[in-house]
């Protein structure tokens, strides 16, 4: 592989596609995400980052990793972008099923307790850590973390992604229980833009919703519209 | 049933030319020879009670119950044939527990109702079996207050706010619309409930029996259950004085 311009046969580094490294083909496309989400009085806010990236390239600048699955009910997702976007489909499908056979709009939990038994079922093929968050009459706004191999959690707020590593001070130092709309948004919103300053594989903008019994309400915040902080190092 | 032996009631997939199941009616018939079971939903929870008619004094008591419990939150009072009852409530206990493993949740009773009736009506289409010769009352405590659902050998289900199934069906419910359920609580139903076991109970025809009495409610904090032995016997005390009562007044219109 030293002389890799001789080689006739395999792959070299160099010839195999101009632009687009052997290594680059073969990792994976990978949402290395920050995502997150919290209750907040009458309702639940998530929020995420934009950057989906194939090894170093950055394979899309505005992806949406928050996905519906019922008109109150989103998770985020990380990992692979494919094997999430394959389960939210399977949940959609099956939350669907749940909706027809009892007549009304599935709980939260319900939701959450699909993902789980999908990704746990198929922990040693996928990789996938989800949110689950949603609004329904039954118990309000609530978060369920799902992490990777497939265990469940219902939590008060939630990070995940690459970029949350960075941001677990703030959020633990930050989070309130029962703030309002407009504080929980500022508080995800600080999160999650903080969390793409240090993390190499979270990036562009931040996409945010908040989920209550009105429906869901969707906000995109630009590169000029990002909280700043301290920027020197 | 002047169309019996016409060759149209030995399958359960065979209509008969006027358009009937014969097979599900004898089913049917065959839960009126039982004991009666009545079941009712007041504002905080459910009573179940049931007359249990004891065919010999060789039997050991309280064997061959007739209100079992199906989930934590979920009783089960039947009329019928006590094999086909016993066969049911454990699918019905399946189905539950696969609720609760899959959701997390305890299964809503109009969920569990629906899969039971299905699974019943699914024995009144095919030639290779027998449709259930037993009408289950399914009662709960949910979130959002008591339940209670009646499924019958055709697979149909109603929601109750009182029900009554087997011999005195028709007495009963007289009895039961006497009540205003709505506004009573299971600790005053209980009462009630036991004296129209008493009531419809037929001493000259069928002699000795046990009854039977479960709730769920408030009162249990959600959970199915025989009545405690001290509630009961509060319970049958009122009824028997009830019963005396009405006995000595029927003399004296004599």
């Amino acid at each position: 592989m030293a002389t890799s311009g001789m080689m006739t046969s395999g792959f070299s580094p160099v010839m195999a596609n101009p632009g687009m490294s052997f290594q680059e083909r073969s990792v994976e496309v990978s949402t290395g995400t920050t995502i997150m989400a919290t209750e907040f009085d009458g309702g639940v806010i998530i929020g995420a980052d934009s950057r989906t990236t194939t090894g170093a390239y950055i394979a899309n600048r505005v992806t949406d990793k928050l996905t519906k699955v019922t008109d109150y009910i989103y998770c985020c997702r990380s990992g692979s972008a494919a094997d999430t976007q394959a389960i939210a489909d399977i949940v959609k499908y099956h939350i669907n099923f749940q909706r027809m056979e009892m007549g009304e709009e599935p709980l939260v939990k319900t939701v959450a307790y699909i993902f789980k038994q999908l990704c746990y079922d198929y922990r040693d093929q996928l990789t996938a850590g989800i949110i689950v968050a949603g609004w329904d009459k039954r118990d309000g706004g609530q978060v369920y973390s799902i992490p990777i191999s497939g265990m469940v959690q219902r939590m008060p707020f939630c990070t995940g992604g690459s970029g949350s590593t960075y941001i677990y001070g703030f959020v633990d130092s930050q989070f309130k229980p029962n703030q309002s709309k407009e504080d929980s948004l500022q508080f995800v919103s600080k999160a999650v833009s903080l969390a793409i300053n240090r993390d190499g594989s979270s990036g562009g903008i931040i996409r945010l919703a908040a989920i209550s019994k009105d429906g869901v309400e969707r906000f995109t915040l630009t590169g000029d519209q990002l909280p700043k902080f301290y920027e020197d190092s | 049933m002047s169309s019996i032996g016409t060759g149209y009631d030995l399958s359960a997939s065979q209509f008969s030319p006027d358009g009937r199941v014969f097979q599900v009616e004898y089913a049917q018939k065959a839960v009126e020879n039982s004991g009666t079971a009545v079941g009712i939903r007041g504002k905080d929870g459910v009573v179940f009670g049931v007359e249990k008619l004891i065919t010999s004094k060789l039997y050991e008591k309280g064997d061959n119950k007739r209100i079992l419990n199906v989930d934590r939150h979920v009783g089960a009072a039947f009329a019928g044939l006590n094999a086909d009852a016993r066969h049911l409530v454990e699918r019905a206990r399946d189905e539950a527990s696969s609720y609760r493993h899959s959701y997390g949740d305890p299964i809503p009773l109009r969920h569990l109702t629906e899969r039971v009736a299905g699974y019943v009506h699914a024995h009144t289409l095919y030639s290779s079996v027998r449709p259930f010769g037993v009408s289950m009352i399914l009662g709960s405590m949910e979130q959002d207050g008591p339940q209670m659902y009646l499924i019958d050998p055709s697979g149909v289900s109603w929601g109750y706010h009182g029900c009554a199934v087997g011999k005195a069906k028709q007495n009963a419910k007289t009895e039961i619309e006497k009540l205003k359920m709505k506004d009573m609580t299971v600790r005053e139903l209980v009462k009630e409930v036991a004296k129209i076991i008493y009531i419809v109970h037929d001493e000259v025809k069928d002699k000795a029996f046990d009854l039977e009495l479960s709730w769920v409610g408030e009162i249990t904090g959600g959970k199915h259950e025989l009545v405690p032995p001290e509630v009961f016997v509060e319970a049958e005390k009122y009824a028997k004085e009830a019963l005396e009562e009405s006995d000595d007044s029927d003399e004296e219109d004599l």
